[in-house]
């Protein structure tokens, strides 16, 4: 019994070394910006799934505000399908889109609509062009931008939400704006989000709010398009794992029975 | 010493080249002690994470880049383009993890057991060989997706060589292979993550050879004083490492499909940027406690050869406690102190992953300096100082034998004679 307490003991300090290690590396990424508060996302927990419908109005958020100044060059017309677009539209949402392909026979680069099969068109051909459209500042492409901060989804939110006046004592020198979760508070980026910036085809209201979170669980689909597939096989792996791990641990007591 | 087998086939080749006759040797009839706890799990286990490493690297290997322009889109692209290529990235990306965390809790089971006193010296040093061949190549494998994290912290372990007096800037040039950390970085980077495994695999060879001489410790460790203490390896430990396994894989899948980027960095999804250092370059996190003795030490120079002296002192553990007996069950002060410096390294983790500075870097100095005392004076002291409690006679017969003899421990070991 003491001996069994023992490993656990060692165990859990083992186990606490390594949440300590692995949660290391985010508490620093946090240090220097604002408390984030914590959202309940769909796609959060075990058998967290995207809200399709949520998807379906943050890709229009996307486009109709960010695209225009952020790319999104990992992601494919034709991985819309998971949000629930069906061929045709995929088609008609790709052939929206103006695409350089080429060279042709004449050795031209030349214009063309977009197929399912191309990626996002990025809204700068180079990220100089786009600092030079946004005095200076680089709109980073969104498409691991979920992934590529500590606790994304939340960050994100509370950055799109974070529009506030700055406060007094504080000068924000023009083409900058002040944003409460942003680290450091200065941001180049205008508040992208208006009330009302966007019309819903399913009719629920465009506040700020509904829009950020939107965007942001599109954003998180972006980031991890295989999300609801890992969590689905996860589940299956560790059921297998329990049952067979469990045959293995009755094997075992019965191969050693007879071991003194 | 050839086996008996049924399929004439196998009778045949084996007669010719005894492969068949070595295995069953040496898998199967095997003698081990018979009272090996769960703790000894985990060098097969250590083995088959090397084996997913090589699997899943191979695979990733197929549709990798190792370009500095193409190298993030790569690794991107096998995310959402390459058939479950985000299975395949997930499980050699935690696996590395998890082969760090099932080494280290094989290394300290070593340590409270006394595994590497004699005659397992060999056998512990190979081991920590294989430690530094695995850290080599963790390295420069988190270099190849080329993100953020990837390129600075590559630019400042590289560095480190440049504390080196007269040659170190020199050393870095030719680490590199130009000015800064570049294409020429990144390629031989992979190329030698691709052939460090495989140096790997021969060293773990080696270590079982060694293993195989005199068999496995125990958690008595008294020596085998007849066939009465030990079980052939097949079935009973065969049964009982598979079991330890679906452990391993449950705790294991639970990061792969639930949390797969937990134990990563959110800076490692940017791409390299040469021009932006990050807030923090961290490295991975079992590389944190080194990273914070190296951080420890005000001067460059100094820190390194702390870092490196970190595993040195490993090296020469078997010199440095002499207390003849192995197992930290009959020594109640070494016990004590055992916990303690696994405490002291779960604290140099945890500062290695915080800014270096203020009560951190006060913090992570003692706790260095403990690491070097307990090494270097506390089990040198213990050897000398401990009365160590009275010793069984054998593993069958747990007896405390009279008058604290070290029956055994002291006696020359049997070896596996073949
Ligand atoms: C007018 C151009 C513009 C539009 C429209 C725009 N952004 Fe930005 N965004 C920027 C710029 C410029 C930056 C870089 C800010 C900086 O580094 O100071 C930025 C940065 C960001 C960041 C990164 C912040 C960080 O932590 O580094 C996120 C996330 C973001 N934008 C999301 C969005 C979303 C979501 C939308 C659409 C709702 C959007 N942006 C619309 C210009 C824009
Ligand atoms: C000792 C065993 C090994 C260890 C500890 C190891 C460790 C690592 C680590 C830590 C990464 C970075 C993963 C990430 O952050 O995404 C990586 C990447 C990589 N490794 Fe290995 N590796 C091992 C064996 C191998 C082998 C045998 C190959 C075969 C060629 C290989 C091929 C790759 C490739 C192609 C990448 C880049 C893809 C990616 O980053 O996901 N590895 N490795």
């Amino acid at each position: 019994m003491i001996a069994r307490l023992k490993t656990l003991a060692a165990a859990a300090v083992l186990a606490a070394a390594l949440g300590i290690g692995g949660g290391a590396g985010n508490a620093v990424a946090a240090t220097g910006s604002a408390e984030i508060p914590s959202r309940d996302w769909s796609f959060d927990g075990v058998f967290g799934a995207f809200d399709r419908a949520a998807l379906q109005r943050g890709f229009q958020v996307y486009q109709e505000v960010c695209a225009s100044c952020h790319a999104l060059s990992y992601v494919a017309y034709r991985h819309l399908d998971a949000l629930g677009y069906n061929e045709a539209e995929i088609k008609a949402i790709a052939a929206a889109a103006e695409v350089e392909d080429g060279p042709n026979d004449e050795g031209e680069m030349f214009m063309r609509p977009g197929k399912p099969s191309d990626r996002f068109v990025s809204p700068f051909p180079n990220e100089q062009a786009a600092r030079a459209a946004n005095g200076g500042a680089y709109p980073p492409d969104l498409a691991l931008i979920v992934k590529a901060r500590a606790n994304g989804a939340n960050y994100a939110h509370a950055l799109l939400v974070g529009y506030v006046d700055a406060p007094a004592d504080v000068k924000i020198p023009d083409g900058m704006y002040y944003n409460a979760s942003f680290p450091g508070h200065q941001i180049a980026m205008p508040q992208p989000l208006n009330a009302d910036g966007v019309e819903y085809g399913d009719g629920t209201p465009a506040s700020i709010a509904q829009q950020a979170e939107d965007v942001v669980t599109f954003l998180a689909w972006a980031s991890e398009p295989e999300m609801e597939e890992r969590k689905t096989a996860g589940v299956m792996v560790i059921l297998f794992l329990l049952v067979f791990t469990g045959l293995l641990y009755a094997s075992k007591r019965k191969i050693w029975a007879d071991v003194h | 010493m050839a086996a008996k087998f049924d399929n004439a086939i196998v009778r045949w080749i084996d007669h010719r080249l005894p492969i068949f006759s070595f295995m069953h040797h040496e898998l199967h009839e095997y003698p081990t002690p018979k009272n090996l706890s769960y703790w000894w799990n985990f060098g097969s286990l250590a083995g088959i994470a090397l084996v997913i490493m090589i699997v899943t690297g191979i695979t990733l290997a197929m549709h990798y880049t190792p370009h500095v322009d193409y190298a993030f889109d790569s690794v991107e692209r096998i995310m959402r383009d390459v058939n479950y290529g985000w299975l395949i990235r997930y499980l050699h990306t935690n696996g590395g993890s998890f082969f760090f965390i099932v080494v280290y809790i094989h290394i300290f089971r070593g340590m409270y057991y006394g595994s590497y006193k004699a005659p397992r010296e060999l056998l512990w040093m190979l081991g920590v060989v294989i430690l530094l061949l695995m850290m080599a190549t963790a390295f420069m494998g988190y270099v190849l997706p080329w993100g953020q994290m990837s390129f600075w912290g590559a630019t400042v372990i590289t560095n480190l060589f440049s504390a080196i007096p007269v040659v170190g800037q020199s050393i870095v040039t030719w680490l590199w292979g130009g000015f800064s950390v570049d294409n020429a970085t990144l390629n031989r980077f992979y190329s030698l993550h691709y052939l460090l495994p495989f140096v790997i695999v021969g060293v773990v060879i080696l270590h079982m050879v060694a293993l195989h001489r005199f068999g496995s410790n125990n958690p008595l460790g008294v020596d085998v004083k007849s066939a009465k203490d030990q079980i052939p390896f097949h079935p009973y430990y065969t049964i009982k490492d598979a079991f330890g396994l679906g452990v391993f894989l449950i705790f294991f899948s639970a990061f792969v499909f639930f949390a797969p980027n937990y134990l990563g960095h959110p800076d490692n999804y940017i791409q390299a940027n040469p021009l932006v250092t990050p807030a923090h370059i961290v490295p991975e996190w079992y590389f944190l406690p080194f990273y914070a003795v190296l951080r420890a030490v005000p001067d460059k120079l100094g820190g390194v050869l702390l870092m490196f002296g970190s595993i040195a002192v490993l090296f020469i553990l078997p010199w440095l406690d002499r207390s003849p007996v192995r197992s930290g069950q009959f020594r109640p002060i070494f016990k004590i102190f055992f916990w303690i410096i696994v405490l002291d390294s779960v604290l140099l983790t945890y500062l290695g992953g915080k800014p270096a500075e203020g009560g951190y870097v006060i913090a992570a100095r003692f706790a260095t300096a403990y690491y070097f005392m307990h090494f270097l004076i506390i089990l040198p002291a213990l050897s000398i100082f401990e009365t160590p409690k009275p010793l069984p006679k054998s593993i069958s017969e747990p007896v405390i034998g009279g008058g604290g003899g070290f029956a055994g421990a002291t006696a020359a070991p049997k070896e596996n004679v073949r």
